[in-house]
């Protein structure tokens, strides 16, 4: 691709287990991604605004807490409302099936439940970041 | 660790290795072990609301578990409470929420504290939640100087692993002291604090920076209670530790016997302490939460029993066994009942109490146990030099030991190096386990209308005396001990957020430099 690819890896809520969120970090940078790791305790406005000064194609945002009905709505939500909604998001954590499911109506573009490979991830965030270039005009990027 | 192909007779240490009960405790911390007495069955518990908690407390007493464990909500161990805004969306989903006195005591009604041990997973908010529980002890006509029970009360882990902290080191640090303080004048029964090299080894590291950790944050705070003025023995017997019981067999075995060994040089040569008490180290094991697969859940049974067998041939004192369905949820009533079941199938059924430590003098263990001592002396050493383990956690040394060990087992398991059973190897159709426990809504919003009735009722004069005596106390020269201050607010039902956000007023609080 002509284009570095580059994600925004989010920990949002108030859990503080960032195991996962770490190692996909990681595994995304040794992908040839360009990463940025926000940290701990991002609230949906933080994340949304980080993505938007970074210039990101995908968020990857890991909840752990049970929390994710409440936070990835409000997220989809002010992508749509700082009209960033070609920005792809992506979420992993402990996520029911049903939940799942739901999240991936409202505009997520995939959930991943634990157990889930280094490698499949990987290859999700390379194609969301495709879509989302392609979605993005060259002005809007 | 890397295991040498073979063990034999060159692998045991130079000199015989003394018997249960003898210093340095390698074998054990009675001569007897469980043949005198069992382990404490403690199951970790709590959700949605103090009521719903209460009845599965009641529940467990009555199924036989022997003692309690209270698994606070995400708000309560931030210190926030039910109805602030970084709440929503978390009340009650990882545990009890506990914003007041009034929530504290609806999560022990009717069972006796006087009698019953209760151990508290809190640590920022620790000294906070204690002064409730003292308070309702005292409500209930108990004499605080009976009640027993373990507060973790580990803060320097929370900035290594589990990151859940809310002040910076030194004014944390300044609460554990007060606790470990209060508990040696007033409360001789309970365990102030309990190093956890748990939440070190659910973030990822190897068994041995989890001893070695662990051991150094168990320094720095006997550094601090001297610091203090209190004298070694009269506080080192009630410190308390918490170990993982993961995988790898062995090893874990070994762990608890080098953890052992090499606490009571520690204590004896580089602290002076002349009591036995202080010389043993006493310790809850659980077994490991990240090893359990949302995958055929089913089959973390056999891993938990595993688990819990090392726990049990390493010498705990008390055990809590994960429920099979944890990878998806907090426990139903029947994956913990079958977690306790597990308990009781090893401690009657097997035969492994009949003898303590009944490895020991095997080739194998042997080798292990020094190699951890060695690792571990090793890192306490470069911990030292860096100046104990609150500059080693601002230089962000155990937090990026942690990450690359993670990361490197990570690796291995995409390459199928390691095997994850239904994961990365025989995986079928994924099966939910019958009746994964969800928290709805409305355990929110039921805290949410106790609070707001709450501070409607209760007299906010006395409120705003006691969180102004605890914020003079904080920041005065003099730092007096805060426990007292602490147990005024919350006996007038000040709540859990308004003396966090008192001290957070105080203090500031912490944050750490997201690193990769």
């Amino acid at each position: 691709m002509s284009f570095p690819i580059r994600v925004l890896v989010a920990k949002p809520g108030l859990d503080g287990h960032d195991r996962g969120a770490k190692i996909i970090a990681r595994a995304l940078r040794d992908a040839g991604m360009e990463v940025i790791y926000t940290g701990l305790r991002q609230t949906p406005e933080m994340i949304v605004n980080a993505a938007l000064q970074e210039d990101v194609q995908v968020i990857g945002l890991s909840i752990l807490s049970g929390a994710h009905n409440a936070i990835v709505p409000r997220v989809l939500e002010l992508l749509r409302e700082k009209e960033m909604a070609g920005v792809k998001v992506i979420v992993g954590g402990i996520i029911p099936d049903e939940d799942a499911r739901e999240l991936e109506r409202q505009g997520v573009a995939a959930v991943f439940q634990p157990g889930a490979s280094l490698g499949t991830i990987v290859s999700a965030v390379r194609q969301a970041a495709e879509n989302a270039s392609r979605e993005m005009t060259p002005a809007a990027r | 660790m890397a295991y040498p192909a073979s063990f034999d007779a060159d692998d045991l240490p130079d000199t015989p290795i003394p018997p249960p009960g003898q210093f340095p405790y390698t074998r054990g911390i009675h001569e007897n072990m469980y043949r005198g007495r069992l382990w404490t069955m403690r199951q970790f518990s709590g959700f949605s609301t103090p009521e719903e908690t209460n009845s599965r407390y009641r529940y467990l007493l009555a199924q036989g578990q022997t003692g309690l464990s209270v698994a606070f909500d995400l708000p309560t161990l931030m210190g926030y409470d039910a109805d602030q805004e970084q709440a929503y969306g978390e009340v009650g989903k990882c545990g009890a929420p506990v914003s007041s006195l009034a929530d504290m005591e609806a999560l022990f009604e009717g069972i006796p504290l006087e009698k019953v041990s209760v151990s508290m997973t809190i640590n920022s908010p620790a000294a906070v939640i204690w002064a409730m529980y003292l308070a309702v002890a005292e409500k209930q006509g108990a004499d605080i100087a009976q009640v027993s029970g373990t507060l973790q009360n580990d803060i320097l882990k929370e900035y290594i692993a589990q990151k859940e902290y809310i002040f910076p080191p030194e004014p944390s640090m300044r609460l554990v002291t007060d606790v470990i303080e209060f508990a040696t004048r007033r409360t001789p029964r309970f365990n102030p604090i309990s190093i956890s090299g748990y939440h070190i080894r659910e973030a990822g590291s190897t068994a041995l920076q989890e001893l070695a950790f662990t051991l150094r944050d168990g320094i720095e705070y006997v550094e601090h209670a001297l610091a203090r003025g209190l004298a070694i023995d009269d506080f080192a017997p009630r410190l308390s530790f918490f170990f993982n019981a993961h995988n790898g067999f062995f090893e874990e075995i070994a762990k608890y016997r080098a953890a052992r060994t090499l606490w009571a040089i520690i204590m004896r040569d580089r602290f002076g302490s002349h009591d036995e008490r202080s010389l043993k180290l006493r310790f809850h094991a659980q077994t490991a939460g990240c090893t359990l697969t949302w995958q055929q859940p089913w089959n973390n049974v056999a891993r938990t029993s595993l688990q819990a067998l090392a726990a049990v041939l390493g010498g705990a004192q008390s055990l809590h066994t994960n429920s099979l369905d944890e990878a998806w949820a907090l426990p139903a009533e029947h994956a913990a009942t079958i977690a306790l079941r597990t308990q009781q199938v090893i401690a009657y059924e097997s035969g492994v109490t009949a003898e303590p430590d009944p490895f020991g003098g095997s080739y194998c263990l042997e080798r292990l146990t020094l190699d951890l001592e060695a690792g571990a002396r090793e890192y306490i050493r470069r911990i030292d030099e860096m100046g104990g383990m609150v500059a080693a956690i601002r230089q962000g040394f155990p937090q990026a030991e942690i990450a690359r060990a993670s990361y490197e087992f990570q690796q291995k398991v995409e390459k199928g190096e390691a095997v994850i059973v239904g994961v990365n190897r025989y995986r079928a159709e994924a099966e939910e386990p019958v009746g994964a426990l969800r928290i709805d809504r409305s355990a929110e919003t039921r805290q949410v209308d106790k609070l707001h009735r709450l501070r409607k009722t209760r007299n906010n004069g006395d409120v705003e005396r006691t969180l102004d005596q605890l914020r003079r106390a904080a920041s005065g020269g003099e730092a007096p001990n805060l426990m007292p201050p602490l147990i005024d607010a919350v006996r007038c039902y000040a709540t859990l957020g308004e003396i966090c956000d008192a001290l957070r007023g105080v203090f500031g609080t912490y944050d750490e430099k997201p690193t990769v």
